[in-house]
């Protein structure tokens, strides 16, 4: 390396430090943060219209958490995001656990059927969401809450836990088999064995699908949109009645919120696995059909 | 190795019954229905009788629907297209830096991908309405410019009329790009992570531009991360609802808006079945696709 300048110049493969890149790179930030950044921006924005600055206000704030039926829906959609979080972890770790350690007759096809609710398209599963509890399984009415958003959960666990079963599955690879053979020869059974030599391993891979579940279930709006009753709305399909109607600063207050939650979220996850780059593997995972 | 399933009979069933419970009665049992019900007839207004009739598949394929399964596919390829595009730069980008910055890079990418759609595609409307910010800036810079134009002698400018930006199938496209590039950055990213740099090293070093080793090298090598980047883009693209629901106008329909009009206002559930299952035979053909170039691809030849 040269010492004469205090940079060097680029390298033949650092193409982060090449303008033409560095220039693109802008160029797509701008394009996916700009928009979400000016909405929260404009969440604090004292004009009803929504376009031009006319000072800050906290207003929308109060108007949204004043507003009864959003918040309901911002506490239904919490609600069901962590009940079809934890359902989804269990069912996933399960279904990851016997899959990476058993063979069995008939394998492919359970491996292929897991793998149907990520590539099935959303609408397709709305649709059929909507029919099985329209008139197989009718939910009951007028369940005390929050039974009344059971059908909405069972539909979330049913796209989130293979994509936990995924990123679990992945980290199980890395599971060295000869660990289960010495804690067997050292007495373990199989409980204690799963407890205390699986477990542990899983570790990392079950925060990262309860964050993916989390999320999942949080965004989703067209399979909630298919399930969801008039007393059953989320947070997604009141934004969505909301945004048909108008664009109010009382949304992008709304929205703000959520998206600060999802940030602290991700962050609180980074936390506790020490590295970004561990958790944007669960996303790395969720692309993989 | 794997274990056999009859040396821990109880594990196994343990482990792999309830999974499997809850996928057979909450997926696939639902799903099995809505294909039952494609084969159904209404009479009535909520009696569907199973006739085994193949009406609606037929009507599916009526010039009016072909056009709009025409009109999804080319708009999920445009936006497929377009996520290649502008994704594969930044892939090479986060690939080659620094490891500390990679993994910002990568959160970066991320971070619109875990944020709620719907506020995402709010988020567009505000950016692409007429009153929007684009309008509005492209307004106020009009203003200026044609503040000065007297000055130099033009005839004054009128007043500004704003871009038709929003409800058409512009807007579809951006808001298709918009939520699916984190979709295409991840695996284009870890293909090209996984390439042997020094082959593009020799590249250069034999004298070949950085456009030809891309041209040559590169993009050849990450073939398999660019396919599976483009069925993940081009999948959800096509099955899209929302972002034609909110960003788009009267023309442009996509399949998931003929599908969810079926069954909540026409309510004409066995159309929409046949709809919906046309839609998911589309995608298992590009599932097929992709997987029958990518195991040609890895034969020897």
């Amino acid at each position: 390396m040269s010492r004469r300048s205090r940079r060097p110049p680029p390298g033949p493969l650092e193409y982060l430090r090449r303008w033409p890149l560095q220039a693109w790179l802008a160029m797509v930030g701008l394009f996916l943060y700009a928009p979400l950044i000016t909405l929260m921006a404009f969440s604090f924005n004292d004009s009803k219209r929504n376009i031009v600055w006319q000072g800050f206000t906290l207003k929308y704030y109060e108007k949204a958490l004043n507003n009864e039926s959003l918040v309901e829906a911002f506490g239904n959609s919490l609600t069901i995001a962590a009940v079809s979080t934890v359902v989804s972890l269990v069912l996933g770790a399960l279904a990851a656990l016997a899959l990476w350690r058993f063979r069995f007759p008939g394998k492919p096809v359970v491996d292929g059927a897991m793998a149907l609710p990520i590539v099935v398209p959303e609408i397709c599963m709305g649709v059929a969401m909507l029919v099985f509890f329209a008139r197989v399984l009718p939910w009951p009415q007028g369940l005390p809450w929050p039974l009344n958003l059971g059908a909405i959960i069972i539909a979330h666990v049913s796209f989130s836990f293979p994509f936990v079963a995924v990123v679990v599955r992945a980290r199980m690879a890395s599971f060295n088999r000869e660990m289960e053979e010495a804690a067997r020869d050292l007495g373990a059974g199989e409980w204690r064995m799963i407890r205390d030599v699986i477990i542990p391993h899983m570790a990392p891979s079950l925060v990262a699908g309860a964050l993916l579940a989390f999320t999942l279930s949080l965004d989703d709006f067209v399979i909630t949109f298919f399930t969801s009753g008039p007393d059953t709305v989320t947070f997604p399909v009141k934004v969505y009645s909301m945004v048909r109607f108008s664009v109010t600063p009382e949304v992008n207050a709304a929205s703000t919120i959520l998206i600060v939650m999802t940030v602290i979220l991700t962050a609180l996850a980074l936390r506790m696995q020490g590295d970004p780059a561990a958790v944007s593997g669960h996303g790395a995972a969720n692309a993989k059909p | 190795m794997e274990q056999s399933w009859k040396q821990a009979k109880a594990v196994f069933a343990g482990a792999m019954g309830p999974p499997l419970f809850w996928l057979v009665l909450f997926f696939l049992v639902p799903l099995g229905i809505v294909w039952v019900y494609s084969f159904g007839q209404n009479v009535g207004l909520t009696e569907i009788s199973f006739t085994g009739t193949f009406s609606n598949y037929a009507r599916a394929i009526e010039p009016l629907y072909l056009k709009i399964f025409a009109k999804s596919a080319g708009v999920a390829a445009l936006t497929t297209f377009l996520c290649l595009v502008l994704g594969f730069p930044v892939a090479l980008a986060i690939t080659f830096a620094p490891s500390r910055l990679k993994a910002w890079l990568l959160l970066l990418v991320m971070l619109p991908f875990w944020t709620n759609l719907l506020i995402r595609t709010y988020a567009l409307i505000a950016v692409l309405r007429t009153e929007g910010y684009i309008n509005l800036s492209l307004g106020w810079l009009w203003q200026k410019i044609g503040g000065l134009a007297p000055l130099v002698g033009m005839q004054p400018v009128g007043a500004f009329t704003p871009l038709e930006l929003l409800h058409n199938n512009f807007a579809v496209v951006v808001g298709l790009v918009y939520v699916h590039l984190p979709f295409m950055v991840l695996p284009l990213y870890s293909a090209l992570d996984r390439l042997d740099r020094s082959l593009l090293e020799a590249s250069l070093d034999l004298g070949a531009g950085h456009i030809r080793t891309l041209l040559v090298i590169v993009v050849p090598l990450a073939l398999p991360g660019i396919a599976s980047g483009v069925l993940i883009t081009f999948i959800p693209a096509l099955g899209a609802y929302l972002t034609p629901d909110l960003l788009g106008g009267p023309d442009s329909q996509m399949i998931a808006n003929v599908i969810e009009r079926q069954f909540k206002r026409a309510n004409d559930w066995p159309f929409g079945a046949a709809m919906s299952f046309m839609l998911l035979y589309l995608t298992f053909i590009a599932i097929a696709v992709q997987a029958m170039l990518s195991r040609s691809r890895g034969r020897p030849t």
